[in-house]
């Protein structure tokens, strides 16, 4: 190495960084194939359809825990925070805490789904600001304060709902859920995209283009890369950190939203392990515990790879069981290889 | 165990030898043909300036690096050490400035972490460690609590624990790296007491240090390095110290010019930009041991280059820290253009025209795994972004061109993490990053730590350069040939207070180095 001290022209970082880039990507396209040979109708349009519903919940939450991860933080909440802003904003939907399937009295003595999408995202806005305050304020690491988060949405989810689901919302409500955007292009009308994927794609593009065209994008990636760098190059290091849980907490609140409408309920154990689900999306999608490495697109990519490997599985009819157990050692082999093609690049 | 340590030494026999031993490292020669000898029951002096060759010295005596050429022989027998270990197992410990304990662990586990005395079903006899540990402290005169965490230990009371963990391991040499660097005048007095103690054990002692007037009265002789090469030993010889000097003869014999060229173009400098008077900062509870500014007085003109000269531990850095607004003044005004200012954090200080490259670029300074780009731009964000904050990467690219070829910068592409380039050319992105800034001020923490020779005489003309753009630019670094080439005015700081102006016409190493390094204050015999 130390030869190369006199040459500073060196190219092998930028090799390095493209195949980070890529590494998950050919990881995901390997996946589809092997499933794709194991069934035909793997590549079915309503089966990619279904994949792409299914993500498009954690990978709304993905997106922002790319922001904390980025900063080398993290946020254990978000399951437990999804609840809670579902249950807040089914009661604003609801106008109360009444259980019941029925659409119409329930519906009419609410406030409408317009509302209930500000409770969500409001309540998820200030839970995130509680938290990222208390983190920066405090000085208590974000791993324990979003620990005791999770417990303490939790406990406020029951509270509020005592224990039951509020279901039953308005039409208009449930189509952020349910309903279809139709791109009808000429007389194609088959591209009918489901209105949960349509706001994770314009969720992740925006969020895409925060991170990498924005001051504030650079503002987190220096944040995280090294704080103290970041302090004496004046940034305001404590208010992007608050920011960063601001915005997990909004999508957390979106999230929330939207997978009540779809399921015409708001359930008190929603979420439950989503944290887990989220933060493997962003890690397999080479955003780096430590701050400072990662992007938008990784974070899509392995919110597809866990989405394909979880219908993959179903779809060859593995036994729910055994399908965690295949999960787990596909996210550590994802990331093995991608660390093991970064260590060939880095070599040649 | 002790005492068999002591019966196997011959005072005045030579314990280590070092003959002709050379390092190079890519193209650099750290140390070329040096020899030294350190007899058993006595204490030599490793002296020199920095860049003379002690650390890569150290390194090779701890086993860190081996030598490229040369022998070394310890206790009569040929020394290569492969590893740290191996050289402790031999008998040589190193103490360190960055202490090696474990601040999490007490003093008792610290001294015997790997080697816990075993009782009853091999379960560690926690009595017996206790017991022992009092022995082994009391070696150095400490009777704290062996139960005690490190943590809540001064600096100095680790330092002893060290030495009491080295002596516990029976080595015959003990290497202290700047043991004194951190310490008060009472906690330095009590160290040089114990080093003679150790000493009438026939305990070897090599004593690496900055400080001449601890040197020249602990001493028993002293080895001088300058440039990687013997530069003369001296003795003792039964006076009350060894003559200071002649050490400083010996350290700097050169003249600086022949070292770095002193770049031609000066400017006369224009209006006062900074003054700084009887700024002080308080002692930290949490940080008990940290320098703290006593009263200091400065003033920079437009155009200028203000050098301090000073030791680590000068309060150098924190003069810096304090005026950048990275640290927290108790007292004291700071104005800049004559408008008093009082920045509460370095975004502060920023916006009103103040720069910092910082001492320890890797920490302080870059991110490592971003771009050259990302890295250039950081600090000037608002300059390369539109009012809804979206970034132009097109004034971006073109800005860092500019700055790539006034300053020089060998590098690939803008898109390259800056990891992939060499020391020199880090800093000048650094330094572009605050040009992009267009600062009033300009406060460079030792620049060219880290930048081989020939991209140092670059930073020294880009420094220049800057003043005659009519940057008011404060240079700390503790390397004088440096001091003296880029600086028009010096001033020299110790212990958190200066102590000393000139022009830098009229400076020369002998003079500055007495004004850094000497402390009229603990100047008689003991």
């Amino acid at each position: 190495m130390s030869a190369i001290a006199s040459d500073d022209v060196k190219q092998g970082p930028n090799m390095a960084r493209l195949i980070m880039r890529f590494g998950p990507l050919i990881f995901l396209i390997a996946l589809i194939i092997v499933f794709a040979l194991m069934n035909g109708k793997f590549l079915n349009p309503n089966n990619i359809l279904n994949i792409m519903r299914q993500i498009s919940i954690t990978g709304l939450i993905a997106l922002g825990m790319t922001f904390v991860i980025l900063t080398s933080g993290i946020d254990l909440s978000v399951g437990s925070m999804l609840a809670f802003c579902g249950m807040v904003s089914a009661v604003v939907a609801k106008g109360g805490t009444a259980n019941t399937l029925s659409l119409g009295t329930g519906a009419q003595q609410g406030y409408g789904w317009f509302a209930a999408l500000l409770a969500a995202v409001g309540v998820g806005l200030i839970a995130g600001f509680v938290q990222g305050t208390a983190i920066t304020r405090l000085k208590v690491p974000p791993f324990v304060v979003t620990l005791g988060g999770l417990t303490i949405f939790r406990g406020l989810t029951l509270t509020v709902s005592s224990g039951g689901p509020i279901s039953g919302f308005t039409p208009e409500m449930r189509w952020f859920g349910t309903g279809y955007i139709d791109w009808s292009f000429g007389t194609l009308s088959a591209y009918a995209l489901p209105v949960p994927v349509v706001i994770f794609a314009v969720a992740a593009i925006i969020c895409h283009i925060v991170l990498r065209y924005t001051r504030y994008g650079r503002a987190v990636y220096a944040v995280g890369g090294n704080a103290e760098a970041a302090r004496l190059s004046g940034l305001r290091v404590d208010r992007i950190l608050v920011s960063v849980y601001v915005i997990v907490g909004f999508f957390a609140g979106l999230a929330a939203f939207v997978l009540s409408a779809r399921l015409n309920s708001a359930e008190a154990v929603a979420g439950g392990g989503y944290e887990l689900t989220v933060i493997s999306a962003v890690v397999i999608g080479g955003t780096s515990l430590f701050g400072g490495v990662g992007s938008i697109s990784g974070t899509v990519i392995g919110a597809a790879l866990i989405g394909v490997l979880q219908n993959g599985l179903q779809f060859n009819n593995v036994s729910s069981y055994t399908q965690q157990v295949v999960i787990g050692l596909i996210l550590i082999l994802a990331v093995a290889f991608d660390r093991w093609l970064k260590s060939r690049a880095r070599l040649g | 165990m002790l005492a068999d340590a002591v019966t196997q030494a011959h005072p005045g026999q030579p314990l280590l030898e070092v003959s002709g031993v050379s390092k190079h490292f890519a193209g650099v020669i750290a140390l070329n043909d040096v020899s030294l000898t350190v007899r058993s029951g006595e204490i030599l002096g490793l002296m020199g300036e920095n860049g003379a060759g002690k650390s890569t010295l150290l390194k090779i005596l701890s086993g860190v690096q081996p030598p490229t050429k040369g022998q070394i022989s310890f206790d009569g027998r040929p020394f290569a050490p492969a590893s740290p270990l191996d050289a402790k197992a031999a008998g040589i410990v190193t103490i360190y400035q960055e202490l090696s304990l474990i601040p999490t662990l007490t003093v008792a586990e610290n001294i015997f972490v790997g080697r816990a005395p075993l009782g009853a079903f091999r379960l560690i006899d926690w009595r017996r460690m206790r017991e022992e540990t009092r022995k082994i402290i009391a070696r150095v005169g400490l009777a704290i609590d062996p139960e005690t965490p490190v943590s809540s230990l001064s600096v100095a009371e680790q330092q002893l624990v060290e030495i009491a963990r080295a002596l516990s391991l029976e080595s015959r040499l003990i290497i202290m790296d700047e043991p004194t660097s951190a310490l008060t005048e009472s906690e330095v007095q009590r160290l040089l007491d114990i080093m003679r103690k150790l000493k009438a054990d026939g305990v070897a002692i090599m004593f690496v240090t900055h400080r001449l007037e601890e040197a020249s009265l602990i001493c028993d002789r002293m080895t001088v390095l300058r440039d990687g090469r013997n530069a003369g030993d001296l003795e003792r010889d039964g006076q009350a110290k060894i003559a200071i000097p002649a050490i400083i003869e010996r350290m700097v014999g050169r003249a600086a010019s022949d070292l770095y060229a002193r770049p031609a173009q000066r400017h006369a400098p224009g209006t006062v930009r900074l003054t700084v008077k009887n700024l002080r900062t308080i002692r930290d509870p949490e940080a008990p041991h940290a320098i703290v500014l006593d009263g200091v007085d400065l003033e920079v003109k437009a155009g200028e280059v203000l050098g301090i000269a000073g030791l680590v531990g000068s309060g150098r850095t924190e003069l810096a820290r304090a005026i950048f607004g990275a640290d927290r003044i108790a007292s004291g005004t700071i104005t800049l253009d004559g408008v008093p200012i009082a920045p509460q954090s370095p975004a502060d200080a920023i916006a009103l025209g103040i720069g910092l490259v910082p001492e320890d670029r890797k920490r302080q300074a870059l991110f490592t795994a971003l771009s050259i780009l990302s890295n250039f731009s950081i600090a000037a964000l608002g300059n390369f972004s539109n009012r809804f904050g979206a970034m132009s990467e097109k004034r971006e690219r073109t800005d860092l061109e500019t700055y790539r070829q006034m300053l020089s910068i060998r590098m690939a592409s803008p898109e390259q993490t800056i990891d992939g380039l060499s020391g020199g050319n880090q800093q000048k992105v650094v330094l572009a990053r605050w040009l992009a800034r267009d600062p009033k001020v300009l406060i460079v923490d030792e620049p060219t730590r880290g930048v081989d020779v020939g991209a140092k005489a670059e930073v020294h003309q880009i420094l220049v350069q800057l003043a005659a753009r009519g940057i008011a630019v404060v240079m700390i670094s503790s390397e004088l040939p440096e001091v003296l080439a880029v600086s028009d005015r010096i001033v020299t700081m110790r212990q958190g207070r200066i102590t000393g102006e000139m022009p830098a016409i009229e400076a020369s190493e002998a003079k500055l180095m007495a004004l850094m390094a000497l402390d009229e204050t603990r100047s008689t015999a003991p």
